[in-house]
């Protein structure tokens, strides 16, 4: 009955998918109804070819295939997004890149949303999606809620990723940052999500543990931030209904509040608080300590949720917005340093008395990395936010250089430190292919990330010391083109940093694959893996 | 501008007190007298139940596992 339901749910899908592309206005919404038609179809054959098999469900056996599917796809992600990202960093050193048969497909601007909705959304986002649901399985004791509902938010996330990146470099962006997919990919993330928080919210409802372990804490207030933000930030309505273009409902200073209201939040909840949600599980599971104080990890959870949701409007010093409003979010974001550095000195503080660890073990050496950048972003974050620094450090390369620490130190790492920790478990393989290539990794991702960082401080701190020098008569000294001449060789450094990232990234595909490939199974008494 | 300014004075005084009041009960609330014990068995639970789920009729969720 219920796959009766699905098939004619997905076949009008599929034929409506079909007439949305035959009305279509533009490249961009043609391109994604094809894709949802395809998409359609084939989970309908899935669903159909299905429909005699008896479904056998075993609770004595937690739902890993999903989470198996999330490693890969985050691994695929993470590379895709740090090609995309070396590339782009290409582009700005050598601009002959921006190649004159790809304008307006393949040139910076159009692949510079690619590069952020990949590591953020496709990569970061796979990696919350996965170890929530390794995480909130293990520390519920029950099989994920929902059956199949988790392999629907796995493959809509799939979905709403390749939407929105055919998207973008066809055209297809409502022009707000991070948040650049178009109205009818707004929807299907919505759906997508509330799937998300109906899959975490049920196994924790049925949990056999009396307590919430604070990790789902940190995940659940990112699944239900993260709708909210997304809901307010995407009210927008559409030009035609077979267009992919949209008008927002709001505009001038109240649009660009919203923004980064969102913004920002995106950057606290979806990767803060989601990735803390991680550490806390994936840190004391690695060093095999619980975690070093749960007493400061309710407040570090309730002081981050406090105050992140109002640190927003330093994105818009000196602009429109009242200057209320900006002395506000920069009171929070520097009151945030506090909270921030407390879950930090928890994480860090759990291998005390496991220090050796570092030392033999390099998935913890990774994890610790992580958290010291994690350290390390969150100062420099609310010292950015205050005014006069701002008005040296915004709209130059230091801002980039401080979300590329926080993103490729932080998320980055602990995600790599998630994969290394998972991958043996979920095959059930005895241990990883090569702990040496885990610390070549690490090296090169560090290395990485050090260049990147150090060549964003200089070239932005020149950039804002040369757009406001001004000569004995009151005129500028230089025009925007000396600054873009002089950035010349921090952006080459950049690439550089970027290409070593990618190239640990690369190691780590080929030891995950290889752990999975070549290891010998673990023998238990249980059956080896899993059926899913 | 009615229910703006009213909305203003209202975030900036009773909303802004009761948060604050519920963030400070939070703090009281994990320092409470007892809360150690919890908190250790709370902390503890990632190492429990590692491989399978815990049994459907167990009367004691909080069996270790070797």
């Amino acid at each position: 009955m219920w796959d009766y339901l699905k098939l004619v749910v997905l076949g009008l899908l599929a034929v409506g998918a079909a007439i949305a592309a035959n009305y279509a206005r533009d490249l961009a919404y043609l391109v994604n109804a094809v894709t949802i038609m395809l998409a359609a179809g084939i989970t309908f054959l899935v669903v159909l070819r299905g429909m005699d098999e008896v479904k056998i469900i075993n609770r004595n056996e937690y739902m890993d295939g999903v989470v198996r599917a999330g490693v890969i796809a985050t691994a695929f992600w993470g590379i895709v997004g740090f090609l995309v990202g070396v590339v782009i960093a290409s582009q700005l050193a050598w601009p002959w890149l921006n190649f004159e048969a790809l304008q307006g497909m393949g040139n910076f601007g159009r692949l510079r949303p690619l590069h952020t909705s990949a590591v953020i959304f496709a990569f970061g986002g796979n990696a919350l999606i996965m170890s929530s649901f390794y995480i909130v399985q293990r520390t519920s004791a029950v099989r994920l809620w929902g059956g199949n509902l988790g392999w629907f938010v796995f493959w809509g996330w799939q979905l709403v990723i390749v939407l929105a990146a055919t998207g973008y470099v066809l055209g297809g962006t409502q022009s707000k940052e991070y948040a650049e997919p178009v109205w009818y990919v707004d929807i299907l993330i919505t759906v997508v999500w509330v799937a998300f928080l109906a899959v975490f919210a049920g196994t924790l409802m049925k949990r056999k543990e009396p307590h919430i372990y604070v990790a789902n804490w940190f995940l659940l207030a990112m699944i239900i931030t993260i709708a909210m933000l997304h809901l307010v930030n995407n009210m927008a309505i559409p030009v035609s209904f077979f267009g992919s273009q949209s008008v927002q409902v709001t505009s001038g200073v109240q649009d660009a509040m919203i923004q980064w209201w969102y913004g920002h939040n995106a950057v606290g909840f979806f990767l803060t608080a989601g990735f803390l949600g991680m550490m806390y599980y994936f840190v004391p599971k690695q060093a095999e300590r619980p975690v070093y104080s749960y007493k400061l990890s309710i407040i570090h959870f309730w002081a981050l949720i406090f105050l992140y949701i109002w640190a927003g409007p330093h994105h818009l010093h000196y602009t429109a917005l009242p200057d209320w409003a900006s002395t506000l979010g920069m009171v929070f974001s520097v009151i945030l340093w506090m909270p921030s550095w407390g879950g930090m000195i928890n994480g860090l503080m759990t291998l005390s008395g496991a220090w050796d660890k570092l030392r033999t073990d390099p998935v913890i050496r990774m994890m610790v990395v992580s958290i010291g950048f994690y350290g390390m972003s969150t100062f420099e974050g609310p010292m950015m936010s205050i005014k006069a620094v701002n008005s040296l450090s915004h709209y130059t390369d230091w801002t980039i250089g401080h979300v590329h620490s926080g993103a490729l130190g932080w998320n980055g790492m602990i995600t790599f430190g998630a994969l290394y920790f998972l991958t043996p478990r979920l095959w059930n393989r005895g241990g990883l292919y090569s702990l040496k290539l885990v610390s070549w990794h690490f090296w090169l991702a560090t290395i990485g990330i050090v260049l990147y960082a150090s060549a964003m401080w200089v070239s932005g701190i020149m950039e804002g010391l040369m757009w406001r020098e001004v000569d004995a008569n009151g005129y500028l000294v230089n025009a925007f083109a000396d600054t873009v001449a002089a950035k010349y060789p921090m952006n080459v450094v950049r690439m550089l940093g970027g290409l070593l990232y990618l190239s640990g990234g690369l190691i780590m595909c080929y030891n995950l694959w290889m752990t999975v490939r070549a290891q010998p199974a673990k023998v238990t008494s249980h059956a080896a893996v899993p059926a899913e | 501008m009615e229910t703006y300014s009213f909305l203003r004075e209202f975030a900036d005084s009773w909303a802004l007190l009761s948060l604050f009041l519920i963030f400070l009960g939070v703090i009281v609330w994990a320092f409470r007298p007892g809360s150690r014990k919890v908190h250790d068995d709370v902390a503890n639970s990632i190492f429990r139940n590692d491989k399978t789920p815990a049994p459907a009729d167990d009367s004691k969720p909080h069996v270790k596992e070797a």
